[in-house]
């Protein structure tokens, strides 16, 4: 299937430009079990910078992403949100996320369509069925609306993933190793994507690994290992100098492997 | 969004996924279907020897169908994190297991009924004319039986040796809806037939006490 153009209009139905989150962790740890994820991380993210989290496989990435999405509770410390000047509860905050993990958070056995409805319905969004519709040209998917998802290659999968986590236009997006998969025009799509969403002023924050096209929008890089943060761009620094040390860090280690 | 509407959505979704496939529902009816031929190979079928043992196998029966059957409930928003989607989205934690213990009931009730008539033909008993006080018990054991069935599925689908685990957890906890159904059953079965108050009162007392616990505790049982 030929990937959709890459100048998209806002990939949501209703683009994203609510402007984006604030986000404020102050000394996060998690712990499972007798491991520690996360300590002691703290960290200010302000609205609508786009933060690429890296590190190897076990860093931690993943966990605060977790934690941000209000996915898993914080063993330590606290996470908070705002909006403008406004901070946020937990229950205003669950309308305004959006989120691409590692799997496709959608139903195989359930048609595109229906999977964005379903979503769009727990959202309590107006019209469900025309939001679903609407979310689905952006990503390509609009001819594939009635095909059950068990159906979709993985590039598929991941483009109608992106649509369930915009459906609700979010003003903070997270994804986890989004290009994990994709070819190189899925990934060259993404990044498209990416650089659209957060010119609309989302918020958005992501673990990558190595280089790829979805890094083009970065506009700050952290660096975790072993749970704690190692390296920070800062918001206005460069965040290609952190990049490019994870990517040769992360080269190097696969060498040795 | 209210808890009624969340919860009805997720049941939609259930029902929709579960009758597109028709994996359990195909699956456990030619079970418990075979477990209630085999029982009754077991003893003489005459309609006294049916009034005594009866009651106890279509309940373990019912029971067999419940692991069977409850134990996919929550693996299978397994597969692609699916639950992760359901716990993002801005609803009651509650209404997640609530829309999966009414679709979890219906399944049960439907198995329960096609099976009813197999049993009164193969155990040689009259149903039909106390089929109305019949339906009330297996609507109220097989309310305890999903509620904690599902409470139980999402517990064990975050463990190590969960195919193992639902039955252990399950078991001991759905002993006394399982006395209380076979005692109420019976009752009904007898000649004279009698709707026991005893048991039904029991039988509402356990459903209204795990279903309230389990709102309490229910978005507890859904984290990591």
């Amino acid at each position: 299937m030929a990937a959709p153009h890459a100048s998209l209009p806002n990939v949501g139905p209703n683009g994203s430009s609510n402007g984006g989150l604030q986000i404020s962790y102050s000394g996060i740890e998690k712990r499972y079990g007798m491991r520690m994820a996360l300590r002691g991380v703290s960290l200010e993210i302000e609205a609508g910078e786009c933060v690429a989290l890296v590190g190897h496989n076990g860093s931690g990435k993943t966990t605060l992403l977790k934690i941000t999405a209000l996915l898993a509770r914080p063993s330590g410390g606290q996470i908070s949100f705002s909006s403008g000047t406004s901070p946020l509860s937990t229950g205003d905050v669950k309308h305004r996320i959006g989120m691409v993990a590692h799997h496709t958070l959608v139903y195989d056995e359930l048609t595109a369509e229906e999977n964005l409805v379903f979503f769009a319905k727990l959202f309590d969004l107006p019209d469900p069925v025309a939001r679903a519709r609407q979310s689905l040209a952006p990503v390509g998917l609009a001819r594939r609306a009635d095909d059950l998802v068990r159906t979709f290659s993985r590039g598929m999968r991941q483009r109608l993933a992106i649509a369930r986590a915009l459906l609700a236009s979010p003003q903070l997006l997270l994804f986890d190793e989004p290009a994990a998969g994709l070819d190189p025009e899925g990934q060259q799509w993404l990044g498209a994507t990416l650089a659209n969403l957060h010119a609309g002023g989302c918020t958005i924050v992501m673990s990558t690994h190595g280089r790829n096209e979805t890094q083009g929008s970065v506009t700050r890089a952290i660096r975790l290992e072993g749970g704690e943060v190692t390296h920070d761009s800062g918001p206005k620094g460069d965040p290609y100098g952190v990049l490019a040390m994870a990517a040769v860090r992360e080269t190097a280690e696969g060498d040795a492997r | 969004m209210s808890l009624a509407h969340s919860t009805a959505t997720i049941l939609a979704k259930e029902l929709r996924t579960e009758f597109r496939s028709r994996e359990l529902l195909g699956t456990t009816i030619v079970f418990v279907l075979i477990v209630i031929v085999l029982f009754s190979f077991t003893f003489d079928p005459t309609s006294s020897e049916s009034r005594r043992f009866g009651p106890g196998l279509l309940w373990l029966s019912f029971l067999f169908a419940g692991s069977l059957m409850l134990q996919p409930s929550f693996l299978r928003e397994q597969t692609n994190d699916t639950l992760a989607a359901l716990r993002l989205a801005p609803i009651d934690p509650f209404s997640i297991l609530a829309g999966k213990m009414a679709a979890n009931f219906l399944f049960l009730l439907l198995v329960e009924l096609i099976l009813l008539p197999v049993f009164a033909v193969m155990y040689n008993t009259a149903i039909l004319p106390v089929l109305p006080e019949l339906v009330l018990v297996l609507a109220l054991g097989t309310i305890g039986l999903a509620t904690t069935g599902t409470v139980f599925s999402a517990v064990s689908a975050q463990a190590r040796l969960r195919e193992l685990l639902l039955p252990l957890l399950l078991l001991p906890v759905l002993a006394p809806v399982l006395i209380a159904s076979t005692e109420a059953t019976a009752a009904i079965l007898r000649d004279p037939s009698e709707l026991s108050r005893v048991w039904v009162t029991f039988l509402v007392a356990f459903d209204v006490i795990f279903l309230t616990a389990t709102w309490l505790v229910g978005e507890y049982l859904l984290e990591e």
